[in-house]
């Protein structure tokens, strides 16, 4: 029995339910009822149209779970009700899901829960497992989900925006236990990248392989962090940068900024440099700059400090520094690594302990941590 | 989607509004208090909330190791000066905000003559295990 298989059809056929009147929690039961029917029947005797096969059961199983009451009559009439299996338009209803899943009157750990329950085809399990909470508590999250979106109709068109964030938030969620969420994020946008033309969505794409091309050189045999300046650059996956950057460069030709876009073009450029030392910082900060008109945002203004740091001297990341919130996760780390560069190895060290009682993780807690211990040393205790 | 813990104390904490030792309550309003307590986690979970929740005995112990070839050093039972940690409730909600929310919920917890004890619980982030995506 294939699962990727099973999985990736999972989408479609409950699109079609949804988009035919069945309602969504209801149609879920019944595409899992048809999928639990699938894995007994198709061994023996497999079919030659499985979307077709899945759509026509799960369509009879939800006609007998909404009406039992008569069940013993229409099961007489049921040849005649069923629409003919056969070749079914995908795109269209995956992407109704989408917008569905990603519907704004859910809460974001809602709809991420949502989103890969009836997008990705994960098992409950599986989402609690890679969220470390108990399947009772994802269940529910599940299930209310899924009750806020049942009065949801599909006839508008939804926001694409949303539904991106909501795969960034699940990309960033990474990795623990056995199901790789960025893996799963990848491939979740790939599959909407294929089912609707946005430059945006092919921006997020790239973002991700960009990101998870360096994913084995980011971090140390012993699970600590180790800088970008400082990675293995022969462990980052040519391949998938390779595919990131063209996939970028088919975005940009668009001519449709987005802020996707932006955050890949930084991201390729570091990608792209073969040493450290030869990233192109300059361009790098014309990126950041597209990136501040198009969001705006705090933590932007922040890594353009950092690049402003690396393409005019220490000096001037600071004096960019200086403009923004000292409050700003991460901005204490950003001032100490400045610092040091700047010749202040005191201030530094003091900076880095700082910044690492503030970390939000562990990785980088332990990395600030070191960073303070080794300019420590180096002054003799 | 963050997690929280929310730290119960025994001592250590500030004093609560409604300082009366639990051992002075009527049976009525210790079961008040735990009903809230058991409801309040039964709650969280079918908001998708709760996490885990556990109570620990008051009798805590420090242990220290002494050296080569020797016990290790206990401060002894009962020792009345120290941090005592009473229990704790895991959540993993949407924001910091919605944390301190459901802290207060908790904190109002009813206690003698039925009024909520306002106690003061610990609000603590966990720290996330994965490096994130910025760098």
């Amino acid at each position: 029995m294939d699962e990727a298989l099973l999985r990736s059809l999972t989408p479609g056929v409950l699109g079609i339910l949804v988009r035919r009147g069945a309602d969504f929690a209801a149609a879920e039961d019944a595409v899992q009822d048809a999928l639990v029917d699938a894995v007994r029947a198709w061994p023996a005797d497999p079919p030659r149209d499985p979307k077709g096969w899945l759509v026509s059961v799960a369509w009879r199983r939800f006609l007998d779970a909404t009406r039992s009451d008569a069940a013993r009559r229409r099961r007489e009439e049921r040849v005649e009700e069923e629409p003919v299996p056969g070749p079914v338009a995908a795109a269209d209803d995956t992407l109704q899901l989408y917008f569905l899943c990603a519907h704004p009157s859910l809460t974001p750990s809602s709809a991420v829960a949502l989103t890969l329950r009836a997008v990705g085809g994960l098992t409950t399990r599986q989402i609690a497992q890679a969220y470390l909470v108990p399947e009772a508590t994802m269940a529910q999250r599940v299930s209310r989900a899924k009750r806020t979106v049942s009065g949801v109709r599909l006839d508008r068109p939804g926001d694409v925006a949303t539904v991106l964030r909501v795969l960034y938030l699940v990309f960033n969620e990474g990795y623990s236990g056995d199901v790789d969420l960025a893996a799963e994020a990848i491939r979740l946008t790939r599959q909407l990248a294929a089912a609707i033309d946005h430059p945006e969505v092919a921006g997020l794409l790239a973002l991700m392989l960009l990101h998870h091309a360096r994913r084995a050189a980011r971090t140390a045999p012993d699970g600590s962090l180790v800088p970008l300046a400082e990675q293995d650059r022969s462990r980052w996956d040519t391949g998938a940068i390779a595919e990131g950057v063209a996939i970028l460069q088919g975005a940009l030709a668009r001519d449709r900024l987005g802020e996707f876009q932006a955050q890949a073009a930084v991201a390729a450029l570091h990608a792209d440099a073969p040493t450290a030392g030869e990233t192109d910082w300059v361009q790098i900060v014309e990126w950041y700059d597209e990136l501040v008109g198009l969001t705006g945002n705090p933590v932007v203004r922040l890594n353009r400090a950092v690049a402003v740091g690396e393409a005019d001297g220490p000096r001037a990341g600071l004096a960019a520094l200086a403009e923004l919130d000292d409050t700003l996760p991460r901005h204490t780390a950003v001032a100490a690594y400045l610092h040091e560069r700047d010749g202040d190895p005191v201030t530094a060290a003091r900076l880095y302990a700082e910044a690492a009682r503030k970390a939000p993780n562990l990785a980088e807690r332990d990395h600030l941590t070191r960073q303070a211990a080794r300019l420590n040393a180096g002054r003799g205790g | 989607m963050a997690k929280y813990l929310l730290l119960k104390h025994y001592r250590g904490a500030p004093a609560p509004v409604n300082d009366v030792p639990m051992d002075r309550w009527t049976p009525e309003e210790i079961s008040a208090h735990v009903q809230y307590m058991n409801d309040f986690a039964a709650r969280l979970e079918t908001t998708g909330e709760y996490v885990d929740s556990q109570a620990l005995s008051a009798e805590g112990t420090f242990v220290r190791y002494d050296g080569e070839g020797r016990p290790p050093v206990t401060d002894g039972p009962f020792a009345e000066t120290k941090d005592v940690i009473a229990g704790w409730m895991i959540i993993d909600v949407d924001s910091y905000e919605r944390a301190v929310e459901l802290a207060g919920e908790l904190s109002a917890a009813p206690g003698a003559g039925g009024e909520p004890i306002h106690e003061w619980l610990e609000l603590r982030p966990f720290l996330g295990v994965h490096p994130t995506v910025t760098e």
